[in-house]
This record gives C-alpha cells, structure tokens and sequence, in this order.
C-alpha cells in the first residue's frame, strides 16, 4: 500500500511530536502554569484544600528580608563564575599559543569537568576539613600555619570555599569553549596586525576581543543564571549551615521542610523570573548584535 | 625578541603549573588517603601511604552501594539518552522538513520552555509525578530526562537545516516513504548532531543529584549520586573510606574521557554554541 506523500505527511508530523509535546507540556507548561497559580494560595503540597490568598506569599518574601540576604549567598557564586571566567579566557589565550605540552594541559584544566558532581563536593568536604583537611595540612606544610582556617565553618568564607568548588569544577568546561572560539578566528588577521606593529596587547584587544564578544557574553550569562540556581555543591557540602543557604536551597526547603507549597511556589517564580530575564537579556543582546552564536 | 619571547614562554608554563596544581591538589589527597588505613589517614593526609592496601576500596564497593547505584544509573542513562535522540531527531524532522499550521508556535513553544530553568518547577512536578504514579520509580528520572530539558531540539534543529533539503526531494524520486527518508537520510547525517546530545545529555544525567534525590528515594533506587550521598551521612568520620569511594567514581570517568577526548571536546564545544 503506497500512501501519497500528503497522507504520509501528515502521519509523520502528528506520530513524532505528539510525545515529545505531552511531555513539554506535562514537565514544562503545566508546572510552570500551577507554580504561579500555587504563588497565590496557602497550598500545603499534599491535600485539596488550597485557598487563594493573592499576594501574602509576595508580600512575606519582600517584606522579610531574611529571603534576600539569602541571595547575597547567590552573589558568592557569580563572583565566583566571574573569577571562573576570566581565568577561563586567560588559560584559553595560552593554549591557543604555539606551545609544547597544550594538549596535555588542556586535557588536565578539563578533567574537573568531567567527574561527578557529588564526589566532587565530597572530595572537597575532606579538603576543607577543620582537623584532617589536606588543604590546612598543606598550609602547614608550608610554614603558613597562620593561614589555617575552618573553611567551611567560619561564616566569613565559607561561601567563598564552596564558590571555589564551582569554580574548580566549572572553569576548564569555559575554557574549552573559549579555545573552540579562539581557533575560530583567522591567523591573516593577527598576521596583518603583527605587519602594521601590534604588540600582544593590542591584537587580544583589537582582534581577539570583538572576535569572541558574544561567547563571553554567552558565559556571563551562564554564570549569572548558574549562580542563581546553586544548589547541589551547597547542599552536599554544608546542607546550609553556617550561613551557606542558597535561594534555591531556601526554596525546597520551604516546600519539603515546612510544608508551605505556597510561599515556595512564590518564591519558585521569583527565582525563575529572575533567570528568565537574565536569558532574555542574552538573546535580546545577541539578536542586537547580528551575529547568533 | 628571543628573550622576551623565551620570558613569555615561561610565565605561560609557570601559570599552566599553577592551574594543573590547583587541579592536582584535591586529587592527590583523596589518591594518597584511599590507601591509607585509618589510623595513617588521620596522621598525615598528604604523605604516600606506607603500604598500598586496598581494603578502604572493598569496605567502600560492599557497604556503600555502589554496584546498585551504577547499575540504576546506567539503565537511566541508556533509556534516556536513547530516548532523548529518537525525540529530539524526530521532532526536529518534523518541524524542520515540513511547513504546518502551528509549526512556529511549537518551535517558539520549544525556545520558551529552554528559558525555564527547571529546578524553580520542582515544587510543583513533584506532585506531577506523584499523581502519574511515578514517584520511586525508574518512571520518574526518565520522563523528567526525556521532557524536561530540551537542549536536544534546539541542537537538532540548527543541524537539520544545514542538511540540504534535494536529499529528501532526491529519495522521494525513487519513490521511498518519507519515514524511510528519516531513517536512511536524515538521521545518518545527524551524526554529529547525535554526538553532541548523547555526550551532553550523558554529563547532566549522570552527574544530576536533585531529580534522583527528590523522585526515587527508595534504597533500591538510589544513582551514584544518591549512593554516595547516602555513605557520607552515616560515615563522616571514616574519611579514608570516602576517599576510596570517590576514586571508584571518578576512575571509570577519567579513563572514558582520555579514550574519547577529541569527541568530548567537540561534543561539549558546539552544544555550547548551537544551545
């Protein structure tokens, strides 16, 4: 039986999107629809009895500044991705040089990477510890005992010593996306610079820069939306404690913890919302600039 | 010129060592301590063990469930990223290949829901899940796997359109069906589309903790990620067998990617750049 090329058409559009739409529709639409609907009662998560209550789950979070010091923790994380980035670009620069060995250290700044998460943070829960770290051994064993610190107990920088950790995870996977830009642009280029007098400087600023502007922008961005999201190195490494609550933590916290459906759903959109326009400035950016990456 | 040149070169060895010693350190310590016993543990962590044993690794494999958590992650692993292709290239080719009414809406639909950072959600798929009768079951990751993130789309559709459309008009010449067209032209040469998605989607399931945390906290269940979570709480203090749990992670991983770096690097680069 031969069908004609209409008929097939139509069975073909309809058989292979109709699964992947019920499901963007059931993990992505239908949730995001009842977040905001939930935001605006006093649901507790498990029975029927939810009561519209408008915007008292708003008004909690703005009026009680305790949810937005808990995102000043968030801040740790993009300072962090920005550090994160620039030595990113900076080691993207040297392995692009003609250099004995990149390879190697290219394979080496990566790896981080590639290993699980979770062991990662627990990797780290054993280097920063108090009495057995082998960091404070390390600074012990380089006469810098002065330096020894509970990392992840003093409130002071512990959020700086889990940002690390997102860092050191983090930073080979940008670089690695910077080298791939970076072997983009043409060698006549820096050639010609080099003709007219250029020194290093002036040709990563003149030519490298504007070459690779929108993957810079496009890390930025990550970072940022990353960092709003923190979550699992935060939560494996200290569950919050001492001041280490993430918004994200807060967030799950107040739906599994407490119960209040409600004001963590507020909460949810808040969060999303930020990252949403943080994205949305990205494309916006990137559509201005001509060139989509 | 030589000697600035030579100066340069130094510095940038001199940098590249630091960075490989910031990698290294952590490495090395947990290395050096999953030898150790307990007692040489806790006297020094940076020193080589006096004698390599290897008890720390049996003690780790046999209470700590590792042999269920990589066994469940796998068969995730294999259903989702398995899954994730067939979606993701049947449904770029039908949004790619045909005009339809509604077509722009689906894509614009698609584009959307790559904004919604999908952890904000949870609060409420949580009792999606519940209610599909999901919940502690492989039912859950996979389904979140194969609908939530759709990274795989936005890919294949990029690369369907490079994908020059007299191929099909030449098959449909000879008469063959437009499904055959999919199986035998299309989807062979969205290789490299292919590629990308399985190495990305790979690294995100296998390392994801919250979807296996939330869903499936039945013992049964439990990933690598949950797995070794689960150790730590109980056994905090036994830092030496921790160590040997987390080498028997990361090892599997580090001899993956040295086999298969050229395809990680260029799987992990255009993901970036097409998503």
């Amino acid at each position: 039986m031969n069908l004609s090329y209409k008929t097939q058409r139509i069975i073909i559009i309809t058989s292979f999107l109709a699964l992947p739409l019920v499901l963007l529709l059931l993990f992505t639409y239908y949730p995001s629809v009842m977040l905001v609907y939930y935001s605006f009662t006093d649901w507790d998560g498990f029975g029927f009895d939810v009561n519209f209550v408008g915007l008292k789950n708003y008004r909690e979070i703005f009026s009680n500044p305790e949810y937005f010091q808990i995102l000043r923790n968030n801040l740790y994380y993009f300072i962090g991705g920005l550090v994160q980035t620039a030595l990113a670009l900076f080691f993207a620069v040297i392995l692009n040089s003609k250099l004995k060995g990149r390879n190697v250290f290219r394979v080496i700044l990566f790896l981080p990477y590639i290993l699980h998460q979770v062991a990662i943070a627990i990797m780290f829960q054993t280097v920063y510890h108090t009495s057995y770290g082998s960091l404070n051994k390390l600074l012990e064993v380089l006469g810098l005992e002065a330096w020894k610190q509970q990392w992840l107990g003093n409130p002071a920088i512990n959020d700086w010593a889990l940002a690390f950790v997102s860092l050191w995870m983090y930073m080979g996977y940008n670089m690695v996306i910077f080298i791939g830009a970076l072997q983009s642009i043409s060698d006549d280029l820096y050639e010609a610079a080099r003709i007219d007098g250029a020194n290093a400087w002036q040709s990563f600023w003149h030519i490298t820069m504007p070459s690779i502007k929108n993957v810079v922008e496009l890390m930025l961005i990550l970072t940022l939306s990353g960092a709003l999201q923190a979550f699992t190195v935060p939560y494996i490494m200290t569950l919050g404690a001492n001041d280490t609550s993430t918004f994200l933590m807060k967030t799950l916290d107040v739906a599994f913890k407490f119960n209040q459906f409600g004001l963590a759903s507020a909460l949810a959109v808040v969060l999303l919302l930020m990252v949403a326009v943080v994205v949305l400035i990205q494309r916006l950016i990137l559509r201005e600039g001509g060139t989509r990456v | 010129m030589k000697a600035k040149q030579l100066f340069f070169d130094t510095m940038k060895y001199i940098a590249l060592l630091i960075g490989t010693f910031v990698v290294f350190f952590p490495l090395y310590s947990v290395f050096v301590g999953a030898f150790k016993t307990r007692q040489e543990f806790y006297i020094d962590r940076l020193s080589l063990p006096s004698t390599w044993n290897f008890e720390n690794f049996s003690i780790a494999w046999e209470k700590g469930d590792l042999a269920l958590g990589l066994g469940n992650t796998l068969f995730i692993l294999i259903v989702s990223i398995v899954g994730n292709v067939l979606i993701g290239s049947m449904s770029a080719y039908a949004l790619g290949r045909f005009e339809f009414k509604g077509r722009n809406l689906i894509i614009g639909s698609y584009l959307v829901a790559a904004v919604i950072p999908l952890i904000t959600t949870q609060v409420v798929t949580y009792s999606v899940i519940k209610a599909l009768g999901l919940y502690n079951t492989y039912g859950a990751p996979i389904a979140l796997y194969l609908g939530a993130d759709v990274i795989q789309l936005t890919i294949y559709l990029q690369f369907i359109r490079n994908i020059p459309y007299e191929l099909d008009e030449a098959a449909m010449m000879e008469g063959a069906s437009l499904f055959k067209i999919f199986r035998s032209v299309i989807f062979p040469l969205l290789g490299p589309a292919t590629a990308t998605v399985v190495i990305l989607k790979f690294i995100t399931i296998y390392n994801d903790f919250y979807v296996p945390y939330l869903y499936m906290p039945d013992r049964g269940l439990r990933t690598v990620a949950t797995a070794i979570q689960s150790f730590v709480g109980p056994n905090a203090a036994r830092m030496e067998v921790i160590s040997a749990y987390i080498l028997l992670i990361f090892i599997p991983t580090i001899v993956m990617f040295l086999f298969m770096q050229r395809y990680i690097f260029s799987g992990v680069t255009s993901g970036a750049v097409k998503s």
